[in-house]
């Protein structure tokens, strides 16, 4: 173990199968970012785990040379679970998509988010369903004609950074998958982050819901469109930085700097908050009535379920010593047959 | 063999009949505390050398309307001086503490049997609750058969709890206890194991603590003075094969049994699991065990326990789930993935009346098929069936022998009847129990490459874990290909690896003992039973044959695959009768399999055979 890590790049993360998402698809970007920004986590590939469920974006762990499971519908985050239940010495990541994680794993999502159990979970959304070909998703708007909805959505979508505040996420972030230094830095935070971290990322499936994202991943528009946030900061964005977010009673605005109206009348950014509020209004704003807000939304720390859990297990032992199954066997009332 | 007499132990003055067993009911309503004098019951005629074997029997509802059939919970021990597998078919005591309670359970009592009434239940009101017209106890019809001990319990407990100044509404709650006082005169029980209990679970309440013991020993003198009673029942110690012994309720010798088995393959246990009845004591049961660095994981429903117990197996755990019918089949498709995976794993079902949410707290062996067949695709996995409450244990260690050994999921098919039944179990010795040696890859295993499905010569692959430098590697639920793992849609090697996931499975019969029989190895008849009926099945048979009947027994442990032998053992026979808790599930497996005629004797009441039923359908085949 004094042996120095050996300084990786993005290339010894790449497994040796060749990569099947279709040409142009926002994943590739993704994975391109992942493998830039692992090396810098300093760890070695072996204590590295990927863990997905299914959909397009589940299929991120073949393509990554580290430990890895692909595993059914909805799940990864119960299996990402009980691996970091027995061996908190590994870093584990999820990835899934707004299907996977929104429908029918929504359940695993939101339990995974409140036990605060050590994982990053990307999500990558499409607003899609690709790998099933075209049908609507929980977070595809509505009116949105898909193969299984030709009149139009008529259900509300989810959001996905509102879900996770609710369920007292203490990681939450959001970037776009052609914004790829934001991304990257994004997925270091999320991975440095001691419990849950819940990173959206906007993905582009360029084959059944092209240009979903373009208002905020377009050169032209995304300075307009999205709010890259800053810890500390006023919340400031547009081409001359010239328009900020200020609060009128409970609710948000948008102002234009000038005539009076001085950043110190603005919201201030605070990833820190232990109060939720100002992250979930944040995670509420969505264009076009907002620039929608691009960064870590919020950064807090709260006891882990696995260290909670691996506690227990060294105070058990503390109390009672280790385990004796003898003392066990005749713990209760004993005869004995001569 | 039985503690020597304290002043807790008092003698009774009276003759002394010695008998050879009893089979006892305790009746009342589900707040009564039927279920709590019952185990006091069981421990004690434990402790006093008898073989016991019980069944309790208890409504879904926590608390039904007080008074009605529907809340009736009754708890039923045999105790014995000979060695017993069943809880008994006839009742030679019945006690119940009110109306609903007598008319529902009257049925079972053995002609000339003792009945003892809490005749302070039978007013007009408690009559009506219970749905009946008139007082039972005036109905020669009813009662005429019976020896009826009126006892007027709720008066005479409140009376002997007076000095402690309870309440009546506590006092009331002591009841049960001077019930059992009762019962433990009747049998010349010993006091002292339920004084202790008393002391020790109302510790924190000495005045109740003080009530019940009063009870207790107020019921114990009433019998000892009651003129209704004319002799004391003695019986004697069972002669069980010399060691020491405990009592255990299925449930606990299942988890210690897991126990047992991580322990023996220095694993530490994982479970995941999710509440439902009448699997939860096991959660309940390895909670308690966080000192043996036993994690167990609460999940939020049926798939995350299971999906955790995944993770945790591919974290190198040792890592088990256990349900119920309902939430089995809410795991299959992650039991797929195991399959797929190849990764080790305790799937413990204790199966329930079905379909549907069925009867959660009735016994039924309905889950056959599931086990076996009830994924999708071609997905084979080990089954194994627990036939009594201590054996549990055993079955507990033997699968995650075979999940290891065979890098495979493992079904552990219990039963509500096993399950929450007790018996006493012949503590092991540590050093007796089997080792289950288990070694993870650190190196390459072609070259310097790592191929995950590389299969040793029982077709397991390697169980190489995260964290181990050089063996990265990826799986999931898409089909492999051979040796590599990667992810491959080949049509020949598809139907290749169907086939060595079912051989690997099929030669795991070269790996588990062969199947015994009990009596002669050919005839007209065997009996073929599996799972919970243990028993009610290897009773009846021994009793055919001490009339005379020519007629064999074998117990089935392994239901996929089955063992080598069977088929040799089955067509030695004029005739198969298979009994099940079921519509004829095994039947249909073993006609399938082995083309053999075999006859069903099916019962789907959501309680166990009686030995009187099974004998009579064997007496059927033979006539």
């Amino acid at each position: 173990m004094t042996n120095p890590l050996p300084v990786l790049t993005a290339n010894d993360f790449a497994s040796d199968q060749d990569v099947r998402w279709c040409p142009g698809c926002g994943d590739y970007s993704i994975l391109a970012q992942m493998k830039k920004m692992l090396p810098q986590l300093g760890l070695p590939r072996e204590r590295i785990v990927f863990i997905s469920g299914i959909g397009c974006s589940s299929r991120f762990p073949y393509y990554l040379n580290t430990y890895g499971m692909h595993s059914i519908h909805g799940r990864a985050p119960t299996i990402a679970t009980g691996i970091k239940c027995v061996r908190p010495d590994l870093r584990v990541f999820v990835i899934t998509g707004d299907g996977d994680a929104l429908s029918i794993g929504g359940n695993h999502l939101i339990h995974a988010i409140r036990r605060n159990i050590d994982l990053n979970i990307v999500l990558f959304n499409n607003r899609i369903y690709g790998l099933t070909k075209g049908q609507y998703s929980p977070t595809s708007e509505v009116g949105k004609v898909t193969k299984s909805t030709p009149m139009g959505v008529i259900d509300s979508p989810m959001n996905p950074l509102s879900v996770a505040i609710g369920c007292e996420a203490t990681f939450v972030a959001r970037s776009i998958d052609v914004h790829i230094k934001h991304l990257g830095e994004v997925l270091r935070r999320a991975a440095e982050h001691r419990g849950t971290s819940f990173v959206e990322v906007y993905q582009n499936c360029n084959v059944f819901n092209e240009g979903a994202w373009n208002y905020a991943s377009d050169r032209d528009t995304k300075i307009e469109t999205t709010l890259e946030l800053e810890h500390g900061k006023p919340l400031i964005f547009g081409k001359n930085r010239d328009k900020g977010i200020r609060l009128n009673g409970t609710e948000p605005e948008v102002v234009p700097l000038g005539n009076g109206v001085t950043e110190d009348d603005l919201l201030f950014h605070d990833e820190k908050s232990n109060e939720p509020t100002l992250a979930y209004l944040l995670s509420r704003m969505r264009y076009p009535e907002f620039p929608e807000p691009i960064g870590v939304l919020r950064d807090i720390q709260r006891p882990t379920y696995d260290s909670l859990l691996n506690d227990q297990i060294a105070q058990a032992r503390t109390a009672k010593g280790d385990g004796d199954l003898e003392e066990l066997f005749h713990s209760g009332d004993t005869w004995v047959v001569a | 063999m039985s503690a020597p007499t304290t002043e807790s132990a008092p003698r009774t003055q009276k003759p002394v009949e010695i008998i050879e067993s009893a089979t006892v009911r305790l009746a009342g309503d589900s707040g009564d505390g039927m279920q709590l004098i019952g185990s006091q019951l069981t421990n004690t005629s434990a402790l006093a050398g008898n073989d016991v074997a019980t069944f309790p029997d208890y409504p879904a509802e926590i608390r039904a309307p007080r008074g009605t059939r529907a809340g009736v919970s009754g708890f039923q021990v045999q105790f014995a001086s000979e060695e017993i597998f069943t809880p008994g078919d006839q009742l030679d005591a019945l006690v119940v503490m009110n109306p609903a309670a007598l008319i529902t359970n009257i049925g079972d009592l053995k002609r000339g049997g003792v009945l003892v009434v809490n005749s302070d239940a039978f007013e007009e009101k408690d009559l009506r609750t219970a749905d009946l017209k008139s007082n039972p106890l005036d109905d020669p019809t009813i009662v005429g058969q019976f020896r009826v001990v009126r006892v007027a319990m709720t008066e005479l407990t409140r009376k002997s709890v007076e000095p402690t100044g309870i309440s009546v509404k506590l006092a009331d709650r002591c009841k049960n206890f001077f019930a059992m006082g009762l019962v433990f005169w009747l049998y010349g029980r010993e006091l002292d194991s339920t004084v202790r209990f008393i002391r020790s679970k109302f510790g924190g309440k000495p005045e109740i603590a003080q009530a019940n013991e009063m009870a207790l020993r107020a019921g114990w003198n009433y019998g000892e003075t009651t003129e209704a009673f004319i002799s004391q029942f003695q019986v004697d110690s069972a002669k069980l094969i010399p060691g020491t012994y405990t009592t255990l309720m299925g449930n606990q010798a299942l988890a210690w049994g897991l126990l047992a088995a991580s322990r023996r393959s220095g694993k530490e246990l994982f479970l995941g699991s999710y509440p439902i009845t009448p699997a939860s004591d096991i959660l309940h049961e390895l909670s308690r065990f966080k000192n043996f660095g036993v994690r167990t994981f609460q999940a939020e429903d049926e798939i995350a326990a299971i999906g955790s117990a995944i993770g945790a197996a591919f974290g190198g755990a040792m890592a088990t789930t256990t349900s119920s019918g309902p939430g089995i089949a809410l795991k299959g498709e992650a039991i797929g993935l195991a399959v797929m995976l190849e990764l080790p794993l305790i799937v413990v079902n204790v199966q329930r009346g079905g379909p549907s949410t069925g009867l959660p707290t009735k016994t039924e062996q309905a889950d056959l098929f599931q086990a076996v067949f009830g994924r999708n695709g071609e997905c084979p996995m080990p089954v194994i069936a627990c036939r009594s409450p201590a054996d549990c244990f055993d079955a507990a260690v033997e699968s995650w022998r075979i999940a290891a050994e065979f890098m495979t999921p493992v079904m552990l098919l219990s039963d509500g009847y096993v399950a929450n039944g007790a018996e006493p179990w012949r503590i092991p010795k540590i050093d007796d129990l089997p080792q289950i040696p288990i070694t993870h890859p650190t190196e390459p295993n072609e070259g310097d490459r790592f191929l995950p499905y590389l299969r040793d010569a029982k077709l397991a692959r390697p169980w190489a874990l995260p964290g181990t430098p050089g063996l990265q590697h990826r799986i999931g639920g898409l089909e492999k290909q051979d040796r590599t793992g990667a992810v491959s849609y080949d049509p020949e090697n598809h139907q290749r690896m169907i086939e060595i996931r079912a051989r690997k499975i099929a030669n795991i019969a070269n790996h588990i003992p062969l199947q015994e029989v009990q009596g002669p190895s050919k005839g007209p008849l065997l009996v073929l039973s599996w799972g919970g009926t243990y028993g009610a099945c290897a009773t009846a048979v021994a009793r055919c044959r001490r009339a005379g009947r020519d007629v064999a027994h074998a117990h089935l442990r392994y239901l996929n695959p089955f063992p080598r032998n069977l088929e040799e053992i089955l067509k030695a026979y004029d005739r198969i009768l298979i009994p099940e808790i079921n519509a004829g599930q095994l039947r249909f497996m073993i006609r399938g399999t082995y083309l053999v005629d075999a006859v069903g004797f099916s019962k789907m009441t959501g309680k166990p055979f009686t030995i009187g039923e099974v004998t009579d359908a064997i007496q059927g085949q033979l006539a």
